[in-house]
């Protein structure tokens, strides 16, 4: 179990970082925590001639709030979120999720930018995005752009990064205050990917939803955004009746990959108890 | 050809000097380069915990971690934690305790106990069940070793 040779490389800057990317071009590969690609390079399903560390760049680190907006560090850790006081205060649907990523020792390492660059369908980081509608700063040789989580993942292993590109910085705006979160993940033991997961946030006005998100892990060959639940919902109270029918619209659209975590139908069912469960925990913290 | 590069880390608070591809693991420099056969080898995929060492201040899993990834680093192994010939309360509790059986993945339980009661002197029960879920034990059913963490924390709270 040892990976094909490579070269190294480790910038301290991201100027640095994206200028190695040019100039190696598609034989390198950015390493982040290492928790996804290491395990595929030891397996020969990845073999890069160039590994590019960011692990030296301290500009890609930290959480901080500018205006109404938090901005992590592409590198930071998943361990980092979870012990995050400004995040628990902030963005509790975050902590929450970290929590359900992996194991100690993987957070330590795993971080939020890797996480998301992966383009996994079973990786956490990409349904919380979508449910926290944050954005995504890509570094490249032109300069930066910014791009909306909703419509960054584009399938297996594929999102909006470009080969040239550094996921540098996630924005996340502070969702408004008395808003109900969270993160309903199943798996079989911890360690595992989710069998199914859903991630929601939610706003009430008095007994009606006045604004939900709904994303779904490991639910199809991309992270996927429930919006057909979304709108059946939107001014709807929450009881029994419309959280059957929100489960079952996210269940219409799932297309899980059968595999040793059960077949097609198990997952599907999976899916829509785990919107259910989390849109009632979400239901039960919102305040409004 | 990928080109070697030299290494250097704090290794149980001494400096050390390596020579290695980029490819090699951190748990394979450890055993075969520095002859530091507490972190074992067990699963290979990250997920057995059994050679968990710890890395600047985080418990890491030395099968998932390039060597050419921690120059500079201060690590620390199993080996590290008896100081003048006593051993840590941690390893001592484990003893009392009887929380090893095998004692294939005592290294890498106890070094992330380490890192566990650094962080949180006081751990619940649950917390310490969850803060060793990324180690793996095949022989004790794990409640042994929560009571040797346990009596470890409390012995080092009262030093």
């Amino acid at each position: 179990m040892i990976p094909a040779g490579f070269d190294y490389h480790a910038p301290r800057s991201v100027a640095d970082a994206v200028k190695l990317l040019g100039e190696l071009g598609p034989e390198a590969k950015l390493l982040a925590g290492g928790h996804s690609l290491l395990p595929m390079m030891k397996l020969r399903f990845a073999e890069p001639g160039h590994l590019v560390d960011l692990g030296r760049i301290a500009e890609l680190r930290g959480i901080s709030q500018s205006g109404n907006e938090i901005r992590i560090g592409a590198m930071t850790t998943e361990h980092e979120l979870l012990n995050s006081k400004l995040l628990a205060e902030k963005v509790p649907l975050l902590v929450e999720g970290a929590g359900w990523i992996a194991d100690p020792q993987v957070r330590y390492k795993g971080t939020i930018g890797g996480d998301i660059s992966h383009g996994d369908p079973a990786n956490d980081q990409p349904a919380l995005m979508i449910a926290l509608d944050a954005s995504f700063v890509l570094a490249g040789p032109k300069g930066e752009r910014v791009v909306k989580a909703d419509g960054y993942f584009l399938g297996l292993y594929s999102t909006q990064l470009a080969e040239d590109e550094i996921l540098t910085q996630i924005r996340i705006p502070v969702p408004p205050a008395g808003s109900g979160w969270s993160y309903h993940k199943l798996k079989r033991k911890t360690g595992d990917f989710a069998t199914a997961a859903t991630a929601v946030m939610l706003q009430m006005k008095g007994k009606q939803v006045a604004k939900v998100a709904i994303a779904l892990t490991n639910a199809g060959p991309t992270v996927l955004k429930a919006r057909d639940a979304e709108a059946y919902l939107t001014g709807k109270a929450i009881d029994d009746a419309s959280l059957n029918e929100a489960a079952r619209l996210a269940m219409s659209i799932c297309q899980p990959t059968p595999d040793q975590r059960g077949d097609e139908e198990y997952k599907r069912a999976m899916c829509g108890e785990m919107t259910r469960r989390a849109l009632q925990a979400a239901h039960a913290r919102a305040k409004g | 050809m990928a080109t070697a590069k030299k290494v250097s880390f704090k290794l149980n608070g001494k400096p050390v000097e390596v020579t290695v591809e980029p490819r090699e693991l951190l748990i394979h420099t450890l055993r075969e380069k520095l002859a530091h056969t507490g972190p074992h080898i067990g699963c290979e995929t990250s997920h057995c915990g059994a050679c968990t060492v710890d890395l600047n201040e985080m418990s890491v899993k030395a099968c998932t971690v390039l060597t050419v990834q921690c120059d500079g680093a201060e690590m620390t192994t199993v080996e590290g934690m008896e100081q003048g010939g006593a051993l840590h309360a941690l390893q001592q509790a484990f003893h009392e305790e009887h929380g090893l059986q095998c004692g294939y993945c005592t290294p890498g339980m106890i070094t992330r106990a380490y890192r566990l009661l650094k962080e949180n002197p006081n751990p619940s029960e649950q917390d310490i069940r969850s803060g060793i879920s990324g180690n793996l034990c095949r022989c004790t059913g794990y409640q042994n070793i929560v009571k040797a963490v346990q009596s470890a924390a409390k012995k080092l709270a009262a030093a």
